[in-house]
């Protein structure tokens, strides 16, 4: 390949977006945990287990964890862009942190269909 | 007439004769008719005529003597002597991040390669009128804190995302332009400025860290032209 600095990928626009819509849910979903933890939701198992289960928070908790891994990657992937220079290497790093967080994706939803 | 010492410390290195990079201790003897930074380092130039820097029109407007003051990119035209606290030398070093030519004087290629990929020019494809382009007041309203940019590049250097990829990212001061031309009712290019600029690096590598709207010796703010760039990208997509 010829040595020269290539960019205009155009791509961007969505994850940068993204970054803020999911930024926004985990806000909302935060709060919402904490008020109920303030009402007692976690006082005993049983309690916090029908809080977690009712209908509403499943969609919720997995909204979130979708967000968050969501956020993650255009974080994460931000930092190998700034920080790391070689291509192969910013390549693998990408590839990794893409594989791990859909790995935790995964996991998660089994953990809440569990419930 | 009173005066007063100053002591400097100030980054040299000369290629040709140094090995590596040093700081001088210097001191210089100012008056009541020197007000700025700028003043002192040419009297500074009398003590120690090796000191090399960069400077013309004294006055804010040529963007040429911006240099790292106590840490903090600035003009040495528009610094004044009375803001340094007395006792403590004046640290300087030039600009952060650009290869350095000699001492003070930096490379300032790559900034401007990056000035040059947003098309600063007005592009309009129509004939010109028998007199101008004409624009409303509110029109060109928009324009005021754009087009004052004295491109001296202590907003760029002063950014981290322009520190790890000047190569790639356009950097405060070329975003700043690019809005310009964005916002200009005369451009008939704004899709295409669009284009260009919706990329990772170019324009996507701000992470609104606002470094550039702290140093801007014009009282210039880069992060919000860019944060009106990407409302029109938003705009635009959906
Ligand atoms: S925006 Fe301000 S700091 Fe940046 S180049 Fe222009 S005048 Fe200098
Ligand atoms: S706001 Fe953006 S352009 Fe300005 S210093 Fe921060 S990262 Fe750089
Ligand atoms: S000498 Fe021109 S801006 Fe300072």
């Amino acid at each position: 390949m010829v040595n020269r600095k290539i960019v205009g990928a155009h791509y961007g626009l969505k994850d940068w977006l993204a970054q803020r819509v999911t930024g926004v849910v985990m806000v909302v979903f935060t709060l919402v945990v904490a008020a109920a933890l303030l009402q007692g939701a976690g006082g005993s198992y049983d309690s916090w287990r029908a809080f977690m289960s009712a209908g509403l928070m499943r969609f919720a908790t997995f909204l979130f964890i979708v967000s968050l891994c969501w956020h993650a990657w255009v974080g994460v992937r931000d930092i190998w862009m700034d920080y790391v220079q070689p291509a192969g290497i910013k390549l693998a790093l990408h590839v990794l942190t893409l594989l791990a967080l859909v790995g935790y994706a995964g996991w998660a939803a089994q953990i809440i269909w569990r419930l | 007439m009173t005066t007063r010492t100053l002591q400097f410390k100030i980054y040299r290195y000369d290629p040709d004769q140094d090995q590596k990079p040093y700081m001088q201790d210097i001191a210089v003897e100012v008056d009541s008719t020197d007000r700025k930074l700028l003043d002192a380092l040419v009297k500074l130039k009398a003590v120690d005529d090796s000191i090399a820097f960069r400077r013309s029109c004294r006055e804010g407007v040529c963007g040429s003597d911006a240099l790292n003051i106590n840490g903090r990119n600035g003009l040495a035209c528009l610094t004044d002597l009375g803001s340094f606290p007395d006792g403590k030398p004046i640290v300087l070093r030039p600009l952060p991040g650009l290869p350095i030519i000699r001492d003070l004087i930096v490379d300032m290629t790559q900034f401007f390669k990056q000035y040059h990929s947003i098309k600063p020019y007005l592009i309009n494809n129509d004939p010109p009128p028998e007199r101008e382009r004409l624009q409303s007041p509110e029109d060109r309203e928009e324009l005021d804190g754009l087009y004052e940019c004295i491109l001296c590049a202590c907003c760029s250097t002063s950014c981290p995302s322009f520190w790890w990829n000047p190569d790639k990212f356009v950097g405060p001061a070329g975003l700043l332009a690019a809005y310009r031309f964005i916002a200009d009712t005369r451009d008939q290019a704004t899709n295409e400025r669009l284009d260009n600029l919706e990329d990772p690096y170019r324009l996507f590598r701000c992470h609104t860290i606002m470094n550039c709207v702290d140093v801007c010796p014009k009282g210039l703010n880069p992060t919000k032209a860019i944060g009106k760039i990407k409302d029109m990208m938003v705009k635009r997509a959906i």
